[in-house]
């Protein structure tokens, strides 16, 4: 009787040996920080940041807000007055396959605020990246998870309180060919789920690798060409789509349009 | 062993609350101190209810913050000219909803499309609007604070009149720690004080506790409710929280189109939430335009007044068929949905100070 309780306390105890083993392998499988590329020299301190530099364009022509005259695909004319969007999630990788991502990354990119054009990623580990991912807009928790603050702040005027939800971007101006009675343009995309999301991922090689380290802070050059929004696939006019506040084809249309309206123009390390 | 108090020890004691005293009446505004004992605010739920869908797990429920909400909630600073909060529209007598209006009125007397619903029991509620458009109990607010006929303020307004009270301070200092005012707390505290608008004390949780009894017309207005209504209006919450078309007529002055502004689907026209039907006899005017004013009206609708459309609820197809008997049975039923604790519950009404 006492022999087998003595087994049975042995065998517990190999049992949850095991057990510790199997459940300590697991942790192993997180994926290793990729060893140091040449470039850069592994040292004690392991992070450091970026910045992305925001160059709002409007077929490579520098944004100016209010007064210039832009062409769209369609050769209508416009002005833009308001130029706003959700810049989200960011993801850097190495070649070697290596991946960071922040904790949590929202900004929100705003041409009338000189700030927001300068994208501060900090907290990043000693590395050689290669590219980056990111997200046109705010994912689908944080549209349903409540009250949110800092770029989410509802107060920003990005947020739809009757049919909850971010408006991923915004676009208001004129053009003389708006279908609308005061020529306006006003273009609220938002929708975070379903056919009609305008939610869209990017990801962009990096030309040369942007070598992070805790010294060295490299700058990523972007360029954002609002000319993209209404050029291809769905060629926009006007005449026709000139309000969009609602979550629909027209929105779906212009965010398929705008998935590609990035692109980096130089990584200065 | 006895202990005397000695003179100086009384000394001490008076002057320690003299002290105290003054040192309240400096920090704290006399008048933003609760008097109602807010400390038991956590529910006691009734057995059997289901789990609630919000459950202040990222938001715990605190007396603080629970203060906090009942200020914003009856606070006319929300609204454009300081005029409308959201207690004009919800008056805690008529289960906030809006007392014998059919359409919400709001700054200026200008009129909303809808009618106020009842607010009760909100934590169970999946989406909030007659079309379910607001999907976190945390973020209903800003509908109506920006809703040009309703509050007609911008969020950032509202925050900035906010953090330029002393008296905000103090409670945000309360609720959250610290003097900062921003959108996210006001939400956060707004949410902990709907969301603790409970009510589960009526004659009808009494006895499906077993602590009273209902009469017999009562039983009767319930077997038949069971039979009839409960399909949608499911007990104990008595709503499905699903869309439903429960065939009125298309409001024309108005053409409400219900769920479908929200997903834009033919299917979904003129469905609307099911709503509770608890506190019924206290919150007419009904329905999502208040169209009816009695309950006698809302039956009647429900034997004879089903109008058959594309997206009307098949259960209702031909009608539910009720003698005036049962109609007068089913509402000595509804009448024991009334919770007069809820409706009197000082911690919730507005001079609770
Ligand atoms: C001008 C009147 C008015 C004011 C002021 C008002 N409401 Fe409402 N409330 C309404 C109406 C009307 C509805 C229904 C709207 C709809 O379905 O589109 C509603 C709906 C709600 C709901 C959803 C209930 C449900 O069952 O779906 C909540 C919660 C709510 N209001 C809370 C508030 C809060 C909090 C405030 C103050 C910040 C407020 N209301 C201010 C009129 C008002
Ligand atoms: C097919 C589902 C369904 C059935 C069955 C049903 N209802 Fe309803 N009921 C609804 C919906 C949906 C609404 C809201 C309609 C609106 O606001 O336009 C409603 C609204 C009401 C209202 C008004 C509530 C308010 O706050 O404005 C009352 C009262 C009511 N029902 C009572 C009953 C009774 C009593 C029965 C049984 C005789 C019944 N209902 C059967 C779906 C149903």
């Amino acid at each position: 009787m006492r022999m087998k309780k003595q087994f049975l306390k042995t065998y517990l105890f190999i049992f949850a040996c095991g057990l510790a083993v199997v459940v300590s392998c697991k942790k192993y499988h997180a994926p290793a920080p990729e060893p140091m590329p040449a470039a850069v020299t592994p040292g004690p301190d392991t992070t450091g940041s970026l910045d992305i530099v925001m160059s709002n364009v409007v077929n490579g022509v520098p944004l100016v807000l209010g007064t210039q005259k832009y062409t769209n695909a369609n050769s209508d004319t416009f002005i833009v007055n308001t130029y706003k969007y959700y810049f989200t999630n960011i993801r850097l990788t190495t070649s070697g396959g290596y991946a960071w991502s922040p904790a949590e990354s929202y900004y929100l990119v705003d041409q009338s605020n000189p700030s927001s054009l300068i994208l501060h990623v900090s907290g990043i580990p000693r590395a050689s990246y290669s590219s980056i991912e990111f997200m046109i807009g705010v994912d689908k928790n944080r549209n349903t998870s409540g009250a949110q603050t800092g770029a989410l702040d509802p107060a920003n005027g990005m947020f739809w309180s009757w049919n909850t939800g971010y408006i991923m971007a915004k676009l208001e101006g004129t053009s003389p060919q708006s279908g609308d009675n005061y020529k306006k343009l006003t273009f609220h995309l938002g929708g975070f789920s379903g056919a009609f999301s305008v939610l869209r991922s990017v990801q962009l090689p990096f030309p040369n690798a942007a070598q992070v380290t805790e010294t060295h802070k490299p700058q990523v050059n972007m360029n954002c060409d609002v000319a993209e929004w209404f050029k291809t696939p769905n060629t926009i006019s006007f005449g026709t789509v000139y309000g969009v506040t609602t979550s629909n084809t027209n929105a779906k249309n212009i965010a398929d349009n705008y998935a590609d309206m990035f692109t980096i123009t130089s990584v200065v390390n | 062993m006895k202990r005397f108090i000695t003179p100086l020890q009384i000394k001490k004691a008076i002057g320690m609350t003299f002290l105290s005293a003054l040192v309240l009446s400096c920090s704290v505004d006399p008048e933003i101190t609760p008097t109602v004992n807010l400390d038991n605010i956590q529910p006691v739920i009734p057995d059997g209810w289901p789990t609630p869908v919000y459950n202040f797990e990222n938001n715990p429920l605190t007396p603080a913050g629970f203060d906090l909400g009942h200020a914003l909630f009856y606070e006319p600073m929300l609204s454009v000219d300081n005029t409308v909060s959201c207690s004009s529209c919800h008056q805690q007598f008529a289960a906030f909803a809006q007392a014998d209006h059919d359409f919400s009125h709001g700054i200026n007397g200008l009129l909303g499309k809808r009618n106020a619903p009842a607010l009760q029991n909100l934590n169970w509620n999946p989406y909030f609007m007659h079309d379910g458009g607001i999907n976190n109990i945390e973020v209903q607010p800003t509908a109506p604070i920006t809703n040009p006929v309703e509050m007609g303020e911008t969020i950032s307004n509202v925050v900035f009149k906010l953090s330029n009270s002393s008296k905000y301070r103090t409670l945000f200092k309360n609720a959250f720690g610290d003097e900062t005012v921003n959108s996210q707390r006001m939400l956060k505290a707004l949410a902990q004080f709907m969301g603790a608008l409970y009510s589960y004390n009526s004659k009808y949780d009494q006895v499906r506790a077993g602590k009273a009894s209902f009469t017999a017309a009562e039983q009767q207005g319930y077997t038949l409710f069971q039979q009839k209504c409960a399909s949608c209006h499911v007990e104990p919450l008595f709503s499905d929280y699903q869309f439903r078309n429960n065939g009125l007529a298309v409001n024309t002055f108005i053409n409400d189109s219900g769920r479908a502004h929200i997903t834009q689907l033919p299917a979904d026209l003129w469905k609307f939430k099911t709503p509770s039907l608890r506190n019924i006899e206290k919150s007419k005017p009904y329905m999502h335009d208040g169209r009816f004013t009695t309950l006698d009206q809302c039956l009647d609708h429900y034997v004879s007044g089903i109008v058959s459309s594309a997206t009307l609820d098949p259960q209702l197809a031909s009608g539910i068929a009720l003698s005036s008997q049962d109609k007068t049975n089913i509402i000595a039923f509804l009448k024991t949905l009334t919770d007069t604790k809820f409706l009197t519950d000082v911690r919730y009404s507005e001079n609770y100070k």
